[in-house]
């Protein structure tokens, strides 16, 4: 084991399990029964995942028969964008256009640009501002170009490298006019704004639990129940023929744990993780007065989460920073995927408007449940040493 | 002092690591993404860029405790590096990638941005001894002659050298295996990389043929009778045999060997294995490990695991001549000419142009 870390700042990777859900988990885990076998100990263990179902559903506002569990952020994407396709295109053959926004997580541009080399699929992609929020008169424009051709519409609920929230409200109106499902990807709004399955009007919606606490491997697609994706996994039909797959019970029992301590303590935590980030942006612009803090710089639920702040630093590349900060106990992240730990220009900076040379610059810090002035602090204390020396290694 | 150490994903850079750690430095490893293409796995492990060697490089650094991050060095490796290779054949010469990454990214952009980023050194698994000499830095051949690799390195000036830890330079090659095996590294037995790291399957003709495409040109002999036909000089190098497939024999039926590219016209002049033999070198970009040479009696090198030769070197500014007191056979433009000093390496310099002395 190594030791824990001095300062955490990449709780949007993933974050701390609440003590609660690991209890559950650790119990639920010594429970024997398989949740589809019909003896007593089989629908005991049905019935924690049932109850697990009804709080989910209950709290992101959508009923129990449209939370399907499966492994997390990245299946239930997949399911969500290649099951409408395949099910909308078998509808009718002229349905190929998949409309998505240039700043989705690679677990959704990863599959729709494979449905478009694989699957005959067309790619209509939205652009965004400068503050990383899709246009919504571009994605309009795409829709209107050929409505009857749309095959699904996705956008994400907030952004996970900027924290940007999306126009969700209107990527749905457009969808409801031309009758186009639409998707959105939650994944990282869930633990930190409210989200309201049935108020959204979404045809389905990801979430995963480990970025609320709860364990990593399990998640869910809400997901109306007239939708009927085609399955990725084959088998048992368990989760509503959509997903097979034995039942993780103590996952999703730890899930459902997690995602009512979440919802249920957010009110406050949103303001108290706010101002963390506010000490943590102004001490950073207090040290380095030229850095650049991205995104939608508005706090509030349509115009940021809480606590994501993304930062470019001139003259600097963000993998040496987090290399250095690194060494002090200081854990960050550069926000943007690795390729054999090589990491890449991100896509939504570029996307965003954003030269390359800016978007290896920049680092992602993002706080949570967790998150104390204490870790906040102590990222101030080291940056001046360490930006000092990322400036001289300047950027290649 | 704080190191980095430079971990290829094979056991010689694996070892060098956890003999810098055990000397008491902070060490972190670092594995140098030098393909453009890292997603592809490449079976055999010959090479350096597979994700393969990433992930046993990683798994080494966890076995040391000490943390590993990956430096994308791709862009520098072509530009400088694969670039220069292509360019050197197309110009007739026969390069040595290994000096040019060693010189310009190795001990260069990995170094600097090191130094920049508050380390003291980079230390890698090379097979040559550092001493304090008086006149600084001194590199000398590794102890153990067979795996010596202080040719590719004499690309290296006093200031790379005062910034360099080769932790192997005192063992052999089997000595360093069974620490491995000891220190329980997975790397023990995996074997040693060879050919040019962006070649992946040795064959270099073929990758620069796909590179450069078919230059066909003509093979002549020395009274310049056109005896075949190639496709491309850059699959040549002066003094191969194999592979000429030429239409029309030798009058003494013996062998005939590459003695000249002319890269213009892509004329390859080939002749009797008598014709090879050069006694003079005109060499050019003298790199010196540090006071350049005296007019003197030295040894030089003149390929990577090739014989050493004794021979006279005059360093005039940017012109190094040598004058090999025998001759060798199948010197190529482009090779790097490494001068020693008994072990002790001075320098190098790149091989411009050959010569016969007019000896009586």
């Amino acid at each position: 084991m190594t030791d824990a870390p001095l300062a955490y700042l990449d709780h949007a990777a993933t974050t701390p399990m609440w003590p609660e859900a690991i209890d559950v988990m650790t119990s639920e885990l010594a429970r024997l029964g398989n949740a589809s076998s019909l003896h007593a100990s089989g629908r005991a263990a049905r019935r924690v995942v049932e109850e697990s179902r009804e709080l989910v559903a209950e709290r992101l506002g959508a009923r129990p028969s449209e939370v399907v569990f499966c492994s997390g952020g990245t299946e239930a994407n997949n399911l969500a964008i290649k099951g409408l396709y395949w099910a909308r295109r078998a509808q009718d053959p002229s349905r190929r256009r998949v409309v998505f926004s240039s700043i989705e997580h690679h677990a959704l541009l990863d599959p729709v640009t494979w449905l478009a080399k694989h699957e005959d699929a067309e790619i209509a992609m939205t652009p965004v501002d400068r503050s990383g929020r899709v246009v919504v008169e571009a994605l309009r424009a795409e829709v209107e170009a050929d409505p009857s051709a749309v095959a699904a519409i996705t956008t994400m609920w907030a952004n996970n490298e900027m924290g940007t929230i999306q126009p969700i409200d209107e990527v749905v109106r457009i969808a409801r006019e031309h009758d186009v499902p639409v998707h959105s990807d939650a994944v990282q709004a869930a633990g930190y704004v409210p989200l309201d399955f049935a108020a959204s009007e979404l045809d389905a919606m990801t979430v995963t639990a480990h970025k609320l606490g709860g364990p990593v491997g399990v998640g869910a697609l809400v997901i109306r129940r007239e939708l009927d994706p085609v399955a990725l996994l084959h088998g048992g039909g368990q989760e509503r023929d959509i997903r097979s797959g034995t039942i993780g019970v103590a996952l999703i029992a730890s899930f459902a744990t997690a995602l009512d301590l979440t919802v249920e303590r957010q009110a406050a935590s949103t303001a108290r993780i706010e101002a963390l980030r506010t000490r943590l942006v102004e001490g950073i612009r207090r040290i380095v007065p030229d850095a650049i803090v991205n995104g939608d710089p508005t706090a509030g639920p349509t115009h940021r989460l809480p606590n994501i702040a993304h930062v470019t630093f001139p003259g600097c590349e963000g993998d040496a920073m987090l290399m250095l900060l690194d060494a002090q106990g200081v854990e960050c992240s550069t926000g943007s995927a690795c390729a054999a730990g090589v990491p890449q220009p991100s896509h939504v900076l570029l996307a965003m408007g954003y030269d390359e040379v800016a978007a290896r610059g920049s680092l992602r810090f993002s706080l949570g449940h967790t998150s104390t002035e204490d870790d906040v602090d102590r990222l101030l204390a080291v940056l001046p040493t360490v930006h000092e020396r990322a400036l001289r290694a300047g950027v290649r | 002092m704080r190191i980095v150490a430079a971990m290829s994903g094979g056991v010689d850079s694996a070892v060098a690591a956890a003999r810098a750690v055990d000397a008491g430095h902070d060490v972190t490893g670092i594995h140098l993404a030098l393909s453009r293409n890292p997603r592809s796995y490449r079976s055999g492990a010959r090479g350096c860029c597979s994700i393969e060697d990433s992930n046993d490089a990683r798994r080494a650094a966890d076995a040391l405790g000490i943390p590993f991050y990956v430096w994308d060095m791709s862009e520098e490796f072509a530009d400088t590096v694969v670039d220069d290779f292509v360019a050197e054949y197309t110009a007739g010469r026969t390069p040595n990638p290994c000096l040019r990454c060693n010189e310009k990214i190795k001990f260069a952009a990995v170094l600097e941005r090191a130094l920049a980023l508050g380390f003291d050194a980079v230390a890698t698994g090379h097979y040559a001894r550092l001493v304090e000499g008086p006149g600084g830095v001194e590199m000398h051949r590794s102890a153990d002659h067979g795996k010596d690799q202080s040719y590719v390195l004499g690309v290296l000036t006093q200031e790379q050298l005062r910034h360099s830890l080769f932790p192997l330079g005192d063992t052999t090659k089997d000595v360093v295996r069974a620490e491995a095996e000891q220190r329980g590294l997975q790397v023990a037995r995996k074997p040693d990389s060879h050919d040019i790291c962006f070649i992946a399957d040795g064959d270099n003709a073929g990758w620069l043929a796909e590179k450069l495409g078919p230059r066909p040109g003509a093979i002549v002999d020395e009274s310049g009778a056109v005896v075949g036909e190639h496709d491309g000089a850059y699959a040549f190098t002066v003094g191969q045999r194999r592979g000429l497939r030429l239409g029309v024999p030798a009058p003494d039926g013996k062998p005939r060997f590459v003695l000249d590219i002319e890269p213009v016209s892509g004329t390859v002049t080939v002749g009797p294995r008598a014709s090879l033999a050069v006694d003079a070198l005109h060499c050019v970009r003298p790199l010196w490990c540090a006071a350049p040479p005296v007019a003197g009696e030295y040894t030089v090198q003149l390929r990577a695991h090739g014989a050493e030769h004794r021979a006279v070197v005059r360093a005039d500014g940017d012109r190094v001549e040598v004058e090999l007191l025998d001759p060798a056979d199948g010197i190529a433009p482009g090779q790097a000419c490494v001068v020693y000093d008994g072990t002790r390496v001075v320098g190098s310099a790149t091989i411009d142009r050959t010569s016969r002395l007019a000896r009586s």
